[in-house]
């Protein structure tokens, strides 16, 4: 069982491997499908190695632990990224991440919430803040101490029922609700179809306590969790600067990165590529 | 009828019990004290609302819960919402608003956030067909064929208070989505103390053999006023009462059917895609070939106006039934 780490104790570089290990996971699951939405899985990784890695509190052993903090993956067809985080954290095997995307796989494109580990039905974009937010409720009415973190994009900004959800957290008071906003600049017909800028103010002017991070710095990233713990009667939202594809620079220059498509031949080069960056990286 | 046509021209009225020439005691809030007196037992029981808790009868429960208790304000997407995420903590929300929002504003949350997953949430949504003379944004008029085609959606339309008392009980009993229809404010007592309201069972309330009155809502109250009133003139009517839509208790009312002359179809409802959509499908299903008649709302938006006007205009006053079986021939 995880337990929360206490601020300043998370090992950057272990954070920094396990990301990696998800991107390599989610590179060989896109590579069985020939397809995914890997720009976006690779983009959010980093921010998922240190919520499933550091902050977050569950039992592997035990997904439906009443104490555990929650994690809602809004977005469903980030369910790429999702699958390789549960996988990595022993909640579903790893040898079942190849069939990602597969007729009867429960790891499916867009995620369902009959695999464990899922808490909500993602992919109807809109959806994940307001049931954040009744689950948070839920949590404080029955004096549980558990957070709910909950992902949601760019895009989804554009969905009106964000912004009733972000109206009524404030409201509430939710300081144990947590938004990670990845702001990655892609949506289905293009970069920027409409212009959010400016995401943070955005967030501040509806009540949240806000912090904008480069999202694919690791030290960022565990910075901003750590001042999300703050009880301060406010909701918190992490708006997470990504680059989509980030790992593979084919991937992260591509311009149609919303839905990826790759002939199965160029799939060694990709991951040749993927390990040559990562490996200089480190 | 002056008096009550000028009491209902207060658009917010109920418009229950002018039509039916009185004689009916009424019991205030019948759904709010129902669930105020639940949430004694149930502590997982928690009430929503979206910014129409006054109007929904769900105070009672507020003043009696305050913990338990969240107005989302004017954001029904988000009260679905929100009412999905209590319930994934094991709570079983009662969430209000009006029908029209429910349905054509949150439809998406209703199907998805909550039917998908069978979480255990009861949407009780007010102003069910014409009941307001607010016109077409408050008239839920399509709301039970709307609602009709989410899986495993359970449907509700109440006839009265005692109705509606009961099936409060028996959905909390229900583990899955529930949406109710709400008739708030003072609702009349149609049916005996005793009567029993079980989820998908209909309810044989006048047994009659040349004409079957098939009904649901509070268009039961006028079939069976207007199947006592045909007896008086030598005309014997059935009543067949289907406050379940979903489940729909085909078996009952197939049954029924076979044994009467004529079939009339009566809901608070347009006449396509529910009661009558309903009774049709079963009816062809069962190889009984026998024609319907079908009293409801056309296929149209409803003008502004007072409610017991409106009933009138649109045929759903005792009378209008009475009048429809007799043309029947």
């Amino acid at each position: 069982m995880l337990r929360n780490s206490p601020p300043g104790s998370a090992d950057i570089g272990a954070l920094e491997r396990k990301a990696k290990r998800l991107r390599r996971h989610m590179l060989t699951m896109a590579r069985g499908q020939g397809q995914g939405y890997i720009g976006q899985g690779l983009g959010i990784a980093d921010a998922l190695a240190a919520l499933y890695f550091h902050e977050l509190r569950y039992d592997p052993h035990n997904p439906a632990w009443p104490d555990r903090d929650r994690f809602l993956l809004s977005t469903g067809h980030y369910s790429i990224a999702l699958w390789a985080a549960l996988a990595e954290a022993g909640i579903i095997p790893v040898e079942e991440l190849v069939t990602y995307g597969a007729d009867n796989s429960r790891l499916e494109m867009s995620t369902l919430d009959t695999t464990p580990g899922v808490e909500m039905i993602g992919g109807s974009l809109g959806h994940g803040l307001g049931q954040g937010v009744g689950q948070a409720l839920g949590l404080r009415v029955d004096r549980y101490d558990a957070r709910v973190f909950v992902e949601l994009s760019d895009g989804e900004m554009q969905e009106g029922s964000t912004w009733e959800a972000a109206m009524s957290a404030s409201h509430f008071r939710l300081d144990g609700l947590v938004a990670l906003i990845d702001c990655n600049g892609i949506q289905a017909d293009g970069p920027v179809v409409l212009d959010m800028e400016p995401v943070a103010d955005k967030w501040r002017a509806f009540g949240w306590e806000t912090f904008e991070i480069d999202g694919n710095d690791m030290t960022a990233v565990v910075g901003a969790l750590a001042g999300a713990r703050e009880r301060n009667g406010k909701p918190t939202a992490i708006v997470l600067r990504t680059l989509p594809g980030k790992g593979v620079p084919r991937i992260e220059s591509s311009e149609k990165s919303h839905f990826f498509r790759i002939d199965v031949a160029q799939w060694d080069g990709i991951i040749a590529e993927f390990e040559k960056s990562a490996g200089a990286a480190q | 009828m002056s008096g009550a046509a000028v009491e209902a021209g207060r658009t917010l009225a109920m418009g229950q019990d002018e039509a039916v020439g009185g004689g009916r005691h009424s019991v205030e809030a019948p759904f709010g004290r129902a669930l105020a007196k639940l949430g004694q037992s149930r502590p997982d029981i928690v009430g929503l609302t979206a910014d129409l808790g006054k109007y929904t009868d769900i105070l009672p429960f507020r003043d009696a819960f305050p913990d338990r208790f969240f107005n989302v304000g004017m954001a029904e997407q988000n009260l679905v919402a929100v009412a999905a995420g209590l319930a994934r903590t094991g709570k079983m929300p009662f969430a209000t608003t009006y029908g029209v929002f429910a349905t054509r504003r949150a439809y998406d949350f209703v199907a998805i956030a909550l039917a998908h997953s069978n979480l255990n949430v009861k949407i009780v949504a007010g102003l069910p067909g014409l009941t307001t003379g607010y016109g077409g944004t408050h008239q839920a008029i399509e709301d039970l064929a709307l609602m009709r085609m989410i899986p495993g959606l359970t449907i509700i339309d109440p006839c009265d208070a005692t109705e509606i008392e009961a099936a409060t009980e028996a959905i909390a009993e229900h583990r899955g989505p529930v949406y109710m229809r709400l008739l708030r404010g003072s609702v009349p007592v149609v049916f005996e103390p005793g009567y029993r309201f079980e989820i998908g069972k209909a309810r044989r309330l006048r047994e009659g053999s040349d004409v079957g009155i098939i009904s649901t809502g509070f268009m039961t109250e006028r079939a069976l006023d207007a199947a006592d009133a045909l007896r008086k003139q030598g005309m014997s009517a059935g009543v067949l009462h289907v406050p379940t839509i979903k489940p729909f208790d085909a078996e009952a009312v197939a049954e029924f059917a076979a044994g009467v002359g004529r079939i009339v179809t009566a809901e608070n409802h347009v006449v396509v895609g529910g009661l009558a959509s309903l009774v049709v499908e079963t009816l062809f299903d069962a190889g009984i070939a026998k024609t319907v008649k079908r009293i409801g709302l056309p296929d149209r938006y409803i003008e502004c106006g007072a409610v017991p006007t409106l009933q009138a205009k649109y045929g759903l006053t005792t009378e209008a039934v009475i009048a429809t079986i007799a043309a029947l021939g």
